[in-house]
């Protein structure tokens, strides 16, 4: 229906023409179907918002109540209402698509933040790269994961099913009510300008098509987790099933939001022009903490659904986990923060997010207080023992998420109450996040090679040996080779390979491949479940993660000079040469480039840098333009300040060794995060075994 | 173990890990907060030299004078009062004379405000929030200030 509805491009005479600012009298519109059908876009997104939003509230009364009276009728409207009200959201965001795409500037959403000489790619990309946008993308994303549920639920308890979309749907109502009362995309302009005023320069980047959905992929899947462990409290009994069900959501949830970090992270090392990739900001710190409270939940419930035991606590991180997520939407919304993330400052959107807040958080703990001690507790362990290492892991990450929890809301509660302006930097995180995680690095690869419910601690660390002896050899290396660097840092590498070497010993004991012949451990590595392998490959690249940490943060070197042409500049073992500066023109932006030859110290030439100033006349602002060459896993890194009056350039030139690994580590997690996904047991909509029928009896 | 024993253990282990967490939060916040001051504050409060503080405030328009090295002098100013910065390094992108700035570092015994960070922010009309406040404060405030980061709705700096 849109897409039939949609003109032609706009004719290339209008693209070129001088540009009208904001206010200036507009000629007539060139096509006459244009003006007549175009308008309608805008408004038809619009009403079918409105229409997701009264779909969500009979989605969100009508099961629960089936779900008390026992009526299945009023239960089955669940799924085909979650479904109806996606396809009504659906609708809404790509009517704003196509508002973008042809660039219709009587959509002020689109004025303030598109211009049609902008590359296709980012007038896609910026329907979300601004707030109104950003909040059709979430609730896009939220409809989507509660149609997901009606589709693939089949095999849920048609109670828990119904109690769970209707959760889900008083979430999704909340945030249509957000964005029709205070963020409406839809708002038009009496008098149409002519030319868009583009997007923030920054955000003109491949990243900005990755990052955010990604990162709200993480975000919203956990409210999945949410609303089934709300449902469950509603409903007063929750047995190991309900782990099954939950977790391969969360892992979901949980591969998005990793690599959504990791992508975003990657961003910022290479847009801001320092080399910096982990600023502690707290926009970061927003996504960090779901991911922390995430991980911790994604292990619980392995315990929950393996031995039926910590139900409680995982059903309050369940709720704690998406909590996290909402404050994370909270800070980076409300404009309480001001970073390139915070789109804009209306007093209204901070107190109708807060609302929601204080509405879901606090209902949500007030039921987990009123109903957890219904639950029965099952499962008994010994302190040594898997369980007992993953509730070691539990303890350590959630403690590590309440440290960056509270570095990032003292400032903002210290405002508040005494007006006085701190920042905490990164030197807190450091010292409190750091102890707390290190800890848990170091017990991570016993957890594997420890049996369920009494477990065999020499046994893993005698195992573990040929790890250990690995890392303690890292150690001495890094030692005797990067003299002069920080002294934790060495350690910091061997805590590293002792994962990742870690990782490995678990696959090699699980296959024997030490001591079977190779055909017969390759049988066992076939016949091993997917979700070992996913652990194994999880762990393993967390180790990896860590190593591009301390390598890139230790070893790394910098060099802030003046240079002018002709001049060399060293740095670890490469000669830069500046060969000069010249210009380029670019779609909407003017670069200034500045060239330098790179060339080994015995004068091989291997390649050539060009960084460069990127200045956007739209909007009367310049942008640095790293340029990175990657050496292996290691990476030069070159960005250029302004150029003086005297044709020289001040440099920022660093080396970063291993600085790769941070991000491949991340896709690691990714791909066993897949892996683990793709087992038989956790795939969605697999036939359960007959005895789930059994466990589905009222547990108390 | 009995089972009352186990939970002891759990809840011993938890409240351990929790009480280490918050003498390390206790300890990094003594040593790592830094409190934001405007040249009026730093006047006015004596902030001792060698104090890490955050001077934030516009960039007194003429003030700025390079030396060599990437060296760079400034005066941070809030209509009322106006402190000397000595920075060494790239200055950001969208550091200009009569913008607003905010510099990390401390005093020196001459009064001289040593930065070894100046905030990089990515938008032309941004005025950090500090900064706007204090301007504010010391009636210094311009109303385009306002409409400025107004219609910034683009953002900020990380």
């Amino acid at each position: 229906m849109i897409t039939a509805a949609r003109p032609e491009q706009p004719p290339a005479e209008v693209v070129n023409e001088p540009r009208a600012r904001h206010g200036a009298g507009r000629p007539p519109r060139q096509s006459e179907t244009a003006s007549e059908v175009q308008p309608m876009i805008a408004e038809l997104g619009h009403y079918a918002l409105m229409l997701a939003l009264g779909l969500a509230l009979i989605q969100g009364t009508m099961p629960i109540v089936g779900a008390r009276t026992n009526d299945p009728v009023l239960m089955s409207i669940a799924a085909p209402t979650a479904l109806a009200q996606f396809a009504f959201v659906a609708m809404a965001f790509t009517a704003l698509a196509v508002c973008y795409v042809i660039s219709d500037f009587s959509v002020l959403n689109v004025f303030e933040n598109s211009n049609s000489q902008m590359p296709f790619i980012y007038r896609l990309t910026s329907i979300w790269g601004n707030h109104e946008g950003s909040m059709i993308l979430w609730v896009s994303i939220l409809t989507f994961f509660g149609a997901l549920v009606a589709v693939f639920g089949n095999n849920l308890p048609a109670v828990l099913k119904a109690n769970a979309l209707a959760v889900q749907a008083w979430i999704a109502a909340a945030f249509h009510l957000f964005i029709l009362m205070t963020s409406n995309p839809f708002v038009r302009i009496p008098q149409a300008p002519f030319e868009g005023q583009d997007l923030n320069p920054i955000l003109q980047d491949p990243g900005l098509a990755f990052h955010p959905p990604l990162l709200y992929l993480g975000y919203v899947g956990f409210s999945i987790a949410f609303s089934f462990a709300i449902a469950a409290l509603l409903e007063g009994r929750i047995d190991a099933a309900w782990a099954r069900w939950v977790r391969p959501w969360v892992l979901g949830a949980w591969m998005c939001l990793t690599v959504g970090i990791a992508g975003g992270s990657y961003w910022a090392y290479y847009t801001l022009g320092w080399g910096g990739f982990w600023f502690w900001d707290p926009v970061e710190n927003a996504s960090l903490m779901p991911w922390l409270a995430g991980t911790a939940l994604l292990h619980s419930a392995v315990v929950m659904e393996k031995r039926g035991a910590l139900k409680i606590w995982t059903i309050l991180l369940a709720i704690l986990t998406f909590s996290l997520s909402l404050i994370g939407t909270f800070l980076v919304r409300s404009g309480v923060l001001t970073s390139v993330h915070t789109f804009a400052n209306d007093p209204m959107r901070g107190v109708f997010i807060l609302a929601i807040l204080v509405v879901f958080i606090g209902g949500a703990l007030a039921l987990y207080g009123w109903r957890a001690p219904l639950l029965k507790q099952g499962g008994l362990f010994a302190p040594i023992s898997r369980e007992g290492a993953l509730v070691f892991n539990n303890l350590f990450l959630t403690t590590a998420c309440a440290s960056v929890f509270i570095g990032t809301l003292y400032p903002l509660a210290l405002e508040a109450l005494t007006g006085a302006k701190i920042s905490v930097g990164p030197p807190f995180f450091n010292a409190t996040f750091g102890p707390l995680f290190i800890p848990l690095m170091v017990v991570m690869p016993f957890g594997p090679l420890m049996g369920w419910k009494r477990g065999d601690l020499l046994g893993a660390a005698q195992r573990l040996l040929a790890a250990a002896i690995l890392a303690a050899l890292t150690t001495a290396a890094a030692f005797a080779i990067e003299q002069g660097g920080p002294v934790l840092a060495p350690l910091g590498a061997g805590v590293a390979v002792f994962v990742m070497a870690g990782a490995v010993t678990d696959i090699a004991e699980r296959t024997l491949v030490l001591r079977l012949p190779f055909r017969a451990a390759l049988q066992r590595a076939i016949g091993l479940p997917r979700s070992a392998w996913g652990a194994a490959f999880a762990h393993f690249g967390i180790g990896v993660t860590l190593l591009g940490i301390v390598a890139a943060t230790a070893w790394g070197s910098e060099r802030i000079v003046e240079m002018k042409v002709g001049d060399n500049l060293d740095i670890a073992h490469y000669r830069l040469t500046f060969a000069g500066l010249f210009g380029r023109q670019g779609p909407n932006y003017h670069d200034l480039v500045g060239r330098f030859t790179v060339r080994r110290m015995n004068g091989d030439l291997i390649g050539v840098m060009e960084p460069s100033r990127r200045s956007f006349p739209s909007r009367n602002m310049t942008t640095t333009q790293a340029a990175l060459m990657t050496r292996g896993v290691s990476q030069l890194y070159l960005s250029l300040g302004d150029p003086m009056q005297n044709g020289n350039v001040a440099v920022r030139l660093y080396f970063k060794p291993q600085v790769l690994l941070i991000w491949l580590g991340a896709a690691i997690m990714f791909a066993g995060g897949a892996l683990s996904l793709s087992d038989r047991r956790l795939r969605v909509g697999a036939p359960q075994p007959a005895k789930t029928k059994a466990a589905l009896r009222p547990a108390g | 173990m009995t089972r009352k024993r186990r939970r002891l253990v759990l809840i011993g282990s938890g409240l351990a890990v929790l009480a280490v967490a918050v003498a390390l939060m206790l300890n990094a916040f003594r040593d790592s907060i830094v409190f934001f001051n405007s040249p009026s504050d730093v006047v006015e409060k004596h902030v001792p030299p060698g104090t890490r503080i955050r001077l934030g405030g516009l960039v007194k328009n003429g003030s700025v004078v390079s030396g060599s090295n990437l060296s760079v002098r400034f005066e941070v100013t809030d209509g009322k009062n106006g402190i000397s910065v000595n920075y060494q390094g790239v200055l950001p992108d969208l550091f200009r004379e009569g913008q607003g700035v905010v510099a990390e570092g401390a005093l020196d015994p001459g009064g001289t405000f040593k930065a070894d960070s100046i905030l990089a922010k990515h938008d032309e009309t941004y005025m950090p929030k500090e900064v706007a406040d204090a301007l504010k404060r010391s009636g210094h405030w311009k109303d385009d200030y306002g409409r400025q980061a107004g219609a910034a709705s683009g953002g900020g700096g990380k």
